[in-house]
């Protein structure tokens, strides 16, 4: 995704960020990116550059300026918080032996 | 922001630390600036290759023999164009339009690979390019998806597995013509003859005159040296020549040996590296032909360019 440059005036169009979804009922998966001028061109755009053997039955576009994100270098503080509560994990309790499954 | 609080040789470190572990750089991370440049000039080399690589396939499209070699044709460049904008987008995260790569190639700034210099002068040619330059650039390719810049990994993982098609469908004219008329057999080896040698000169120079090398593989860029990558290629091709009765237009080629798969590796005739600076310095072929080829369309272009600007303009479409 590109996030550190201005193409919303450049003669090929605004960036947007491709997601595919496979198969009906699975995620939504970041494919990539394409430039078009409104949102029927780009999801044309996206078909023909990101689909064309049936790689999705569905796709999300959204314009690359609308992306939030964490960068790599904030990332560790951040998600830090998760790291400590390992009782959010079911393999931090004990089971008495003969529980069969849980 | 936390990292201008960090040096320069925190971040350099933090850098390789990350490189060392195989965790692949993303477009927010920090990298040194070397690392980015190369990744500029390798990755849009890289697309305007798929790009170029389109016109001496466009060649033969009116001009195919059959309605499914026609169709198989038009499907193969489309990919190619394809795969063109992939790597564009791949090459934009690196913080330069696609606008500005467009240019660079224009203005000769820019490189795309010396191979598509040469002409396609009848059928058998295109059979030649698929399996040859498609098989040297998925040779290449395979390696790359292994490389450190997550954006172009991604972007070689999805080439990669449209590629093989690439290969199969010129392997199979070629399979075809040798199965013909004796015309078609000269054809198919006269093509070989012509494009056996371009197709090796693909991997570059001799590591040791390989001014980009050492810094692409330190940083993970490239995972495997111009010289691997060209024996792996030989030693997969020569089989398949002569399964179909193709001779390789090389006198010194022998079996030097066996890989640990038990296949065979082969000695061979140096590059006429002559050659390829002259090629590479634009006094190949076609050179002239190509650029200027890709020129016109670009400005035969630009009033749909600037329509979809004012169009763009005048509704506000992204919102609408």
């Amino acid at each position: 995704m590109s996030t550190t440059i201005n193409t919303s005036n450049s003669e090929q169009g605004p960036l947007w960020e491709v997601f595919i979804q496979s198969k009906p009922g699975q995620a939504y998966k970041h494919a990539g990116s394409i430039h078009a001028f409104d949102k029927e061109m780009a999801i044309e755009n996206a078909r023909d550059v990101y689909t064309r053997r049936n790689e999705g039955t569905s796709l999300w576009l959204v314009p690359s300026s609308e992306i939030v994100a964490v960068s790599s270098s904030e990332s560790p503080s951040f998600f830090e918080p998760a790291s400590d509560k390992i009782y959010r994990h079911p393999t931090f309790y004990n089971l008495p032996d003969g529980v069969k499954q849980m | 922001m936390k990292e201008t609080l960090l040096d320069d040789a925190t971040l350099l470190a933090d850098f390789e630390t990350k490189i060392e572990a195989e965790t692949k750089i993303e477009p927010r991370d920090w990298m040194p600036e070397a690392y980015r440049k190369h990744l500029i000039r390798q990755i849009s080399q890289h697309a305007h290759s798929e790009v170029i690589g389109m016109q001496p396939e466009g060649n033969w499209i009116t001009r195919a023999p059959s309605l499914r070699s026609k169709k198989i044709l038009l499907a193969k460049i489309q990919d190619e164009g394809g795969h063109g904008l992939y790597l564009y987008s791949a090459a934009e995260t690196l913080g330069v339009s696609r606008d500005q790569y467009i240019q660079w190639l224009h203005e000769g700034k820019a490189k795309y690979a010396s191979v598509f210099n040469y002409p396609t002068l009848n059928w058998a040619d295109i059979g030649a390019i698929g399996w040859l330059v498609d098989g040297a650039a998925i040779t290449n390719q395979v390696s790359l998806q292994r490389a450190s810049y997550g954006p172009y990994s991604r972007a070689m993982v999805r080439i990669c597995k449209e590629e093989s098609f690439h290969q199969r469908q010129g392997y199979e004219i070629m399979w075809k013509m040798m199965e013909g008329t004796k015309d078609q057999q000269r054809m198919a080896q006269d093509a070989i003859n012509r494009w056996w040698w371009p197709a090796l000169m693909m991997f570059g120079p001799h590591d040791s005159d390989s001014a980009h090398t050492g810094n692409a593989m330190k940083w993970k860029i490239k995972r495997e040296t111009n010289d691997r990558l060209r024996e792996k290629f030989i030693n997969k091709t020569v089989p398949q020549a002569e399964l179909i009765g193709l001779k390789v237009p090389d006198s010194n080629l022998k079996v030097s040996g066996t890989d640990s798969f038990g296949e065979p590796t082969y000695e061979h005739s140096d590059i006429d590296w002559e050659e390829f600076w002259q090629v590479v310095n634009g006094n190949g072929p076609c050179n002239q032909q190509r650029l200027e080829h890709h020129i016109k369309a670009h400005e035969e272009g630009a009033w749909v360019r600037e329509c979809a600007s004012a169009f763009l303009n005048n509704s506000n479409s992204l919102k609408g």
